[in-house]
């Protein structure tokens, strides 16, 4: 069997940002394998601009933001294949993939680093009561046609769900001759950052409607309308309130999901956010495999996913050249009250750097919240959010030395600060 | 005349009121008053967008305002960007439409794309 | 003109012309949607019932057995995914429990196998089944079976015996003439000795096109859900409940793809195009399910569905002449257990019907079975390589969720009844089947039918007339 030191599941952001890490760590023997007929993975069809801030201190659009990646890979003459899917990784980390090539390859890795990123949720997960006519697409689709392909979905578009894909859609469709007559999100608040729902519905005088559904879809072959309802405090349609929208077209925006599916079926233990669950150094609970970016867990800014690769890269780079001891205690990090999910899920204080990176969502807006971490039922640490939102992540940091044990239980939980 | 807006500089989202003085009142920091003014004296944005190219591995070139042009003026420089076809290779950075609508400002393309 | 003119591809009207395709006949089927099993063939529970359940000496007890039987046969021939898993009617309260001794009696009547199983081995064989179940009948020729590859296979086999097949084309009229019948479409007009009216949800529409009739049908709803193939073992066998007046009631069921269907509701409705699910509806499925199975996973909930049964005012299958014409045939209110039965149906009406009014010399060449299938999935690592160097699309996979590559989706555009449409090639690829639902497949599934057809990417249909995905290319050259 042929085999690689290192083997990256996607050519996205995490999965580029990863090789280079490793390869900065002396890893040369390096396979990126990719889906798509090019690198970059999504972020060639985001040509919106926002992108790259952080990482390179200037706002990019999403395909200059891929091609200062791909440079990098580039000049480190890291090897990659496109049109490649990987059909399976095995507990021993044996990647089988498959291409027109070459066939069906098995290869035996040392190290798997898995960033596949994520896919949309869709009309058939939330099962929108009514009709099931063409015409119902997730923003994803609707973008790639528009940016990639040059073809507009529809001409009069509604959009269900203020995530920050549908807004950005929003505008695009106007932009591109389409009629967008609104936007329904469920919470009571918008899922979107702020700056998009600005920019993307108020400069174009597109209505979001807060606390609202599509109830019903109507149309035999195509979509000729929809029904949105607004909802009661257990997110279920209150009858009498219903609104009509004539449209062709209905785009979703209503969350991403991890693409986990190979190191599901790879036995890897999962964790709360739908995708593995990992310890600080991004490894999962199979020796030698490492989940980073979407596929780990949805991250708002591709700055971050790329950071967070940078460091599953070099895990796995130390992991092959031997210096990444796995010790045997561990420390569960878990979600409690008004947290949706923390990565990492588990703490090895052996192998854990000084600074120990919690990232977390809330489950709903909150202001003058403190956010507690226990450990073993003490409370080590305590930060003061004015506001904190659901759609934007919280990266936090604590130093390990606060941690007196190597073995037990971190919960981070939400707790309001009393008047 | 007083607008109201929501600042986008951060999460919090302030609703800011900004008066016929520029005055700018519920803001949490000075980053919101900067922003207040700077959006009811001369908003502008960055135009995204795409261009039809031939012979590219695909139907459209990304492409962008390299600065941000007059919010009044988006769907003028759209039009100038339907009306723009291009040809590969094209690399990022690339004039593709140079002074668009008479703003001083290039669109220039964000993606390379070679001929094949 | 056509010695026979069949209206309707769903399941009965494939193997119908499958039957007839053996026999020097000339056969056109007419279709009015744009693929084969459209409407009640696609959207079912998928099943190959074993018979125990209808009436003894009813048409749907004659050829559900029969049909059954023929099953295992049927399907290798036409490479279509099947097996007989077995299916277990389950008692929960001990009042049940006769219902069981009467549907063994049942059984036997129509000549099924049959046993009674305790509880405890209930258990056994279905570790998720709710705990207070008393006992069930297990019938083991009970089994599963691809809806989609049985329909558009069968009438595969039957084109490439020669049957013409016009899809997209509905049926307007029709008028006995001396010695035929003329039937007027939307594209034409076409003569034909014997026309066999299997239309499915309007076959009392069409039956009427010719003679009063004293039969209607009624559509009866069925809504669904659908659960990602990871709910690996959540049952072994199909599960239904106790019978009642409404029909089989709520089943757990695994599919030949490995995903669960859980359904179906049944509610009469009056359009025959509402195919439209509902809330309400839903829940309700989802509470009586639990009877049977009570952790379903359906947060692994990929799709809801909802297919309508052609249900007969006279409560059994229609397979008659009509009562003014021997030469108009009438295969009517195929509703549950249509699927199964339907190869028997087809039998029944070529050999029995036709043959009593036209001679059957059989075809020298009549190939029983088709030209097989690629199942790269089933295949080992080196025989997909050997496939993959002859035919490197093979190699190529474009739907991430069920694996399904290039060559698989460009063989099913160029067969003898290819896929038109997106819905179509999902149907018979599962592009688009999984938990993205075509989020990442169908613009490509898109690309690959515009180019074969050589059609714009905004001709491309998902379905019906109409049902364009994308609407418009933007900035097109002048």
């Amino acid at each position: 069997m042929k085999t690689k030191d290192l083997v990256i599941i996607g050519g996205g952001s995490a999965g580029m940002a990863a090789a280079v890490a490793a390869y900065d760590k002396g890893i040369r023997d390096i396979l990126i394998l990719e889906r798509n007929e090019f690198l970059g993975g999504i972020l060639n069809q985001c040509i919106h601009n926002g992108f790259g801030l952080t990482l390179f201190k200037e706002e990019l659009t999403g395909p200059e933001f891929a091609s200062r990646l791909i440079e990098q890979i580039k000049e480190r003459k890291i090897e990659y294949k496109l049109h490649t899917y990987v059909t399976n990784i095995s507990h021993d980390k044996v990647v089988t993939y498959s291409n027109a090539k070459e066939g069906v390859v098995e290869l035996q890795a040392k190290a798997i680093v898995m960033a596949a990123g994520c896919y949309e949720r869709n009309a058939g997960a939330i099962g929108i009561p009514g009709d099931r006519p063409a015409g119902i697409l997730t923003a994803g689709q609707a973008q790639l046609f528009l940016n990639e392909y040059g073809y507009l979905v529809g001409k009069r578009v509604f959009i269900l769900g203020s995530g920050d894909i549908g807004l950005i859609m929003a505008r695009r469709l106007t932009l591109e001759g389409a009629k967008v007559l609104g936007v329904a999100e469920i919470c009571a608040w918008s899922n979107g950052l702020n700056r998009n729902m600005v920019q993307c519905l108020y400069d174009y005088n597109i209505p979001l409607y807060l606390s609202h559904t599509v109830s019903k879809i109507v149309g035999k072959s195509r979509l000729e309308k929809v029904i949105i309802s607004k909802v009661d405090e257990r997110m279920q349609p209150i009858p009498g309130t219903e609104m009509e929208f004539d449209c062709d077209t209905l785009v979703l925006s209503i969350g991403l999901v991890p693409n986990n599916d190979l190191l599901n079926n790879a036995g890897a233990a999962k964790g709360r956010s739908r995708g593995a669950l990992v310890n600080e150094n991004f490894e999962t609970t199979i020796d030698g495999i490492f989940s980073c970016g979407n596929v780990l867990h949805v991250h708002d800014l591709v700055d971050n996913v790329a950071m967070e690769a940078t460091v599953a890269g070099r895990s796995a780079a130390d992991y092959i050249l031997g210096n990444l001891k796995r010790g045997d205690k561990k420390i569960a990090v878990q979600a409690g009250d008004g947290i949706g999910y923390v990565v990492p899920g588990e703490i090895d204080l052996s192998s854990a750097s000084e600074a120990l990176e919690f990232k977390f969502r809330v489950r709903k807006p909150s202001k003058n919240v403190y956010i507690v971490y226990k450990f073993n039922g003490e409370v080590v640490k305590k930060v003061f959010k004015p506001v904190i939102i659901p759609s934007e992540m919280e990266i936090q940091k604590m130093p390990k030395s606060l941690l007196k044990n190597d073995q037990g239980t971190i919960e981070v939980s939400l707790v309001q600060k009393e008047e | 005349m007083e607008r109201e807006l929501i600042c986008i500089c951060c999460p919090r989202g302030c609703h800011l009121k900004v008066d016929e003085n520029l005055n700018v009142t519920g803001n949490f920091c000075p980053r919101g008053a900067a922003y207040g003014k700077q959006e009811v004296s001369n908003p502008t944005r960055v135009v995204t967008s795409s261009v039809r190219i031939s012979h590219a591995e695909l139907a459209m070139c990304p492409v962008k305002t390299k600065d941000p042009i007059p919010k009044g003026k988006i769907f003028d420089v759209m039009q100038s960007i339907i009306n723009t076809h291009i040809e590969a290779p094209v690399h990022i950075g690339d004039v593709v439409i140079a002074d668009v609508c008479g703003t001083g400002v290039d669109v220039v393309a964000t993606r390379n794309m070679e001929k094949i | 003109m056509e010695d026979i003119i069949i209206i309707g591809a769903g399941a009965v009207g494939c193997f119908i012309a499958r039957s007839l395709s053996r026999y020097e006949l000339s056969t056109l089927v007419i279709e009015k949607e744009n693929d084969v099993g459209d409407v009640t063939s696609m959207a079912n529970s998928a099943i190959a019932h074993s018979g125990y359940d209808p009436v003894p000496g009813s048409n749907k007890a004659k050829f559900n057995v029969l049909g059954n039987r023929m099953m295992k046969e049927v399907c290798q021939d036409l490479d279509v995914a099947y097996e007989e898993c077995g299916t277990l009617t389950v008692a929960i309260y001990d009042s049940q429990l006769p219902m069981l001794d009467e549907l063994l009696e049942r059984a036997k009547e129509n000549g099924v196998p049959a046993k009674i199983l305790t509880a405890e081995e209930v258990k056994a064989m279905e570790p998720n089944i709710n705990p207070e179940v008393k006992g069930a009948l297990l019938c083991p020729t009970g089994g599963i079976v691809n809806p989609f590859e049985l329909t558009a296979h069968a009438m595969e086999n039957a084109c490439d015996n020669g049957v013409k097949l016009h899809l997209g084309e509905e049926v307007t009229d029709i008028k006995a003439e001396n010695d035929h019948f003329l039937v007027k479409t939307t594209k034409g007009n076409y003569e034909a000795k014997i026309v066999i009216n299997a239309a499915g949800l309007h076959s009392d529409d069409i039956a009427k096109m010719i003679e009063p009739i004293s039969w209607t049908i009624h559509p009866r709803k069925g809504e669904y859900y659908v659960l990602n193939h990871y709910a690996k073992g959540l049952v072994n066998h199909v599960l239904f409940p106790l019978p009642s007046e409404k029909g089989k009631g709520i089943l757990v069921t695994m599919t030949t793809s490995g995903n669960y269907l859980v359904g179906p509701s049944s509610e009469f409705v009056d359009d025959k195009e509402d195919l439209s699910t509902d809330t309400l509806t839903l829940a309700n499925v989802k509470e009586q399910a639990k009877m049977l199975v009570p952790n379903i996973p359906f947060p692994e909930q990929i799709r809801c569905y909802a297919g309508l049964r052609s249900t007969p005012s006279t409560h059994d299958f229609i397979i008659e002449p009509s009562k003014a014409y021997e030469s108009f045939i009438n295969v009517a209110g195929i509703e549950s257990p249509g699927l199964v039965s339907s190869p028997a149906i087809g039998e029944y009406v070529a050999k029995d019907l036709v043959g009593k009014l036209l001679p059957l010399k059989e075809k020298s060449d009549y190939q029983k079975t088709i030209r097989p299938y690629c199942h790269p999935q089933k295949m080992s690592v080196a025989e997909r390589n050997a496939l993959i160097a002859k035919d490197p699309r093979y190699g190529e996979i474009i739907c991430d969720c069920e694996k399904v590559s290039i060559g698989e989706i460009e063989d099913v555009l160029s067969r003898s009844v290819p896929a038109k449409t997106v819905k179509a090639v999902k149907k018979r690829t599962r592009a688009g089947f999984g938990k993205c639902q075509g989020g990442f497949c169908q613009p490509k599934v898109i690309n690959l039918l515009a180019k074969h057809y050589g059609i714009s990417p905004i001709e491309v249909l998902y379905d019906k007339d109409d049902s364009q995905i994308v609407k418009e290319e933007v900035k097109k050259e002048a």
